[in-house]
């Protein structure tokens, strides 16, 4: 039988099957966080139940971290307990912790990749949504609820019911200036925030092939926005020289067998997907949003669509935003270039590249929060901090920071705030605040002009 | 884990789509450490105006309705996969959800707490909306066990579906951790079998 990628990865991690129910799906690597962690040690704890396999988890501070002075105390007494309450947990347990201020610390997302922990072909969860990013690596990796986080605990297992299959390909050429983040605004633009509810998806043809990791792990990170549990990309030459000489990747002969087995896992040609949809890239234009969810997005240069519908109306009304008014041109007075969807070097490369030269306007408050400490000290090494400042941008220590405004990172009531992030619901970031999605690319030239611009006009 | 077999109950209607964990319990509330005191904070934003007032017309502040029912709109609790939305909502004294979708990690979550969320087809929730604000004595009847959600007085009723193991597990208050402790020997054979870990 022909077998996609997710079935190959899938049926090699089934340990056991109830009949007429869900499989008992075994977990190759478990990562966690300060956030949704402390309820399952403590429910393993009242139970008496030890962490089966504490060697396969890996933990990092990064919901709830401050995002300045990270060397200080952290004065939010329930933030701190939260991370001190992580710390005590994962010594007691044997869990390897890079905790906050470790050169590994970082948002979870960012970090397991860069260190090689993300590999192809594996099992990976954690209690966080945005799970679905390591899905780039040809991995079956997605989020869970704090009850699954203390069964992996207590078994490295889970109960699962193998989700249904769904393909995203899109070939031809991007356009200038459109980026894995405008590839996947408009993919869920077009299905809608619930088209990928009870499906793993597969993203493919030429336009992933083509995308560096950073890209494709932009694109797998949203999947979730769509509905879909997770998002997979076949793995092939772009993922082995990514993974090949990581810190926590195999060596020498051991990942030569690994790449051979890894070279087996793509989808095979014929295998059937229970749903499929076609894009063709060149319909793609730099996207923003102008609602309150992620599936609400247009191009820069299209207008607000004109719709009857109470759900729609609520959304424009909390975005202060008119149907059938354009985008460009609104003042826009905080950006936020971070988050587990675009704060990899690659991100700030781009945000870079097009400050050079320019400075920020003088409404903008924006902040730039590398993902992790790693491209943290990269983005100093490549000089791209020294444009930053020089252009009047700040640069902050790593985190989730505005992305969700668990910290004091959080944008005040009624402003908007054109970020990288993956989520504009109402009050995400901040009480009141009114989130534009986009990419880095949209929000590096939104600071600099202080206001929306069609971004294609310069790039033609 | 608490059992669940029968309920009936009034409902409280949230006629909104695509409400997502961010409403349910915002990330400023995910900084405690256990489980309990998240209904406090269940759509702590819709509940209270800006200016930090009650906002009286939100259906969960209306004293027109009560209950152990929540009726909601489509894609209920997409986004994040914090269980504390499952915890507010339970822990607020909701044992059902009534949807006509929800979002798969919400769901899981609810029922690892012994919430049940119920599917119903568009049509269906339309008639629940209808009978809840015009008569907000309505009662609505759940049984787990012959699958089926009614509106007591009327004809209206609507076989869901759930996985049958959840269906045990909610029936007798068992919970996964239990049944995959039982598999231990079934794992650890696996983890011998498979080099590649």
């Amino acid at each position: 039988m022909k077998k996609t990628l997710f079935d190959k990865v899938w049926d090699a991690h089934v340990v056991d099957a109830i009949e007429n129910g869900p499989q008992i799906l075994y977990i190759d690597k478990h990562l966690i966080h300060e956030v949704t962690s402390p309820q399952a040690f403590n429910e393993l704890k009242d139970r008496d139940i030890p962490v089966f396999r504490p060697n396969q988890i890996v933990a990092t501070a990064d919901h709830n971290t401050p995002t300045t002075n990270q060397h200080l105390p952290i004065q939010d007494t329930l933030s701190r307990h939260q991370l001190e309450q992580l710390s005590k947990n994962c010594t007691e347990n044997g869990i390897t912790l890079f905790e906050l201020g470790h050169k590994y610390n970082g948002i979870v997302h960012v970090m397991s990749p860069e260190l090689g922990i993300t590999q192809p072909g594996m099992t990976i969860v954690c209690g966080d949504s945005h799970t679905s990013t390591h899905g780039a690596f040809g991995t079956i990796a997605f989020g869970i609820g704090t009850s699954q986080v203390a069964q992996v605990f207590a078994s490295q297992c889970l109960l699962l019911t193998k989700p249904k299959s769904l393909r995203v390909s899109v070939n031809g050429k991007l356009k200038n200036g459109v980026l894995p983040k405008d590839v996947i605004l408009y993919v869920i633009s077009k299905l809608g925030t619930n088209a990928g509810t009870g499906y793993f998806c597969e993203y493919a043809g030429d336009v992933f092939e083509n995308m560096s990791m950073e890209g494709r792990m932009t694109v797998c990170n949203m999947s979730i926005e769509m509905g879909a549990r997770g998002g997979m990309i076949a793995p092939d030459q772009t993922t082995f020289d990514y993974v090949e000489g990581r810190e926590f990747a195999p060596k020498g002969e051991d990942f030569k067998q690994k790449v051979a087995y890894w070279k087996t896992l793509p989808t095979d040609n014929g295998a059937k997907f229970d749903k499929e949809y076609f894009f063709d890239a060149e319909d793609i234009e730099p996207m923003v949003t102008y609602g309150t969810n992620p599936g609400m997005g247009i191009k820069v240069t299209e207008n607000i669509p004109t719709l009857d519908d109470a759900s729609f109306e609520k959304s424009l009304k909390y975005m202060d935003f008119k149907k059938g008014e354009s985008l460009i041109n609104k003042p826009i007075n905080f950006v936020f270039i971070g988050s587990c969807t675009n704060s990899r070097i690659e991100d700030f490369r781009v945000a870079a590249q097009y400050i050079k030269g320019k400075q920020k306007a003088p409404n903008v408050t924006a902040w730039l929060v590398p993902g992790s400490k790693l491209v943290e000290t990269q983005i100093i090494e490549e000089g791209l901090k020294d444009i930053f400042t020089a252009a009047g941008f700040e640069l902050r220590q790593p985190g989730c920071s505005a992305c969700l405004a668990m910290n004091d990172d959080k944008i005040p009531q009624n402003e908007y705030c054109v970020s990288t992030s993956n989520r504009n619901f109402e009050g995400r970031q901040g009480q009141g605040a009114r989130t534009i999605l986009a990419s880095p690319l949209v929000a590096a030239a939104t600071a600099v002009e202080g206001k929306i611009i069609d971004i294609t006009k310069q790039l033609n | 884990m608490e059992k669940f077999i029968t309920l009936q109950s009034r409902a409280i209607p949230l006629d909104i789509e695509n409400i997502d964990t961010d409403q349910i319990i915002p990330a400023r509330f995910l900084k405690a450490t256990d489980r309990k005191g998240f209904g406090d904070n269940v759509f702590r934003d819709w509940r209270y105006n800006k200016n930090g007032d009650i906002n009286e017309e939100f259906p969960l502040n209306d004293t027109t309705y009560m209950g152990s029912i929540l009726v909601a709109g489509d894609n209920f609790g997409c986004g994040s996969s914090r269980e504390h939305a499952a915890w507010a909502i339970a822990d607020y004294g909701f044992k059902v959800v009534v949807s006509s979708f929800f979002a798969d990690i919400f769901k899981g979550n609810a029922l690892n707490n012994g919430i049940l969320p119920i599917q119903v087809s568009p049509e269906f929730l339309k008639v629940l909306f209808n009978n809840i604000t015009s008569d907000p004595e309505t009662i609505i009847s759940v049984n787990l066990e012959t699958q089926i959600i009614s509106i007591q007085g009327t004809d209206f009723s609507e076989q869901f579906d759930i996985d049958p193991y959840k269906k045990t597990c909610l029936i007798n208050g068992y919970d996964d951790i239990d049944y995959l402790l039982s598999k231990k020997e079934e794992i650890l054979a696996f983890e011998t079998k498979n080099e590649n870990i």
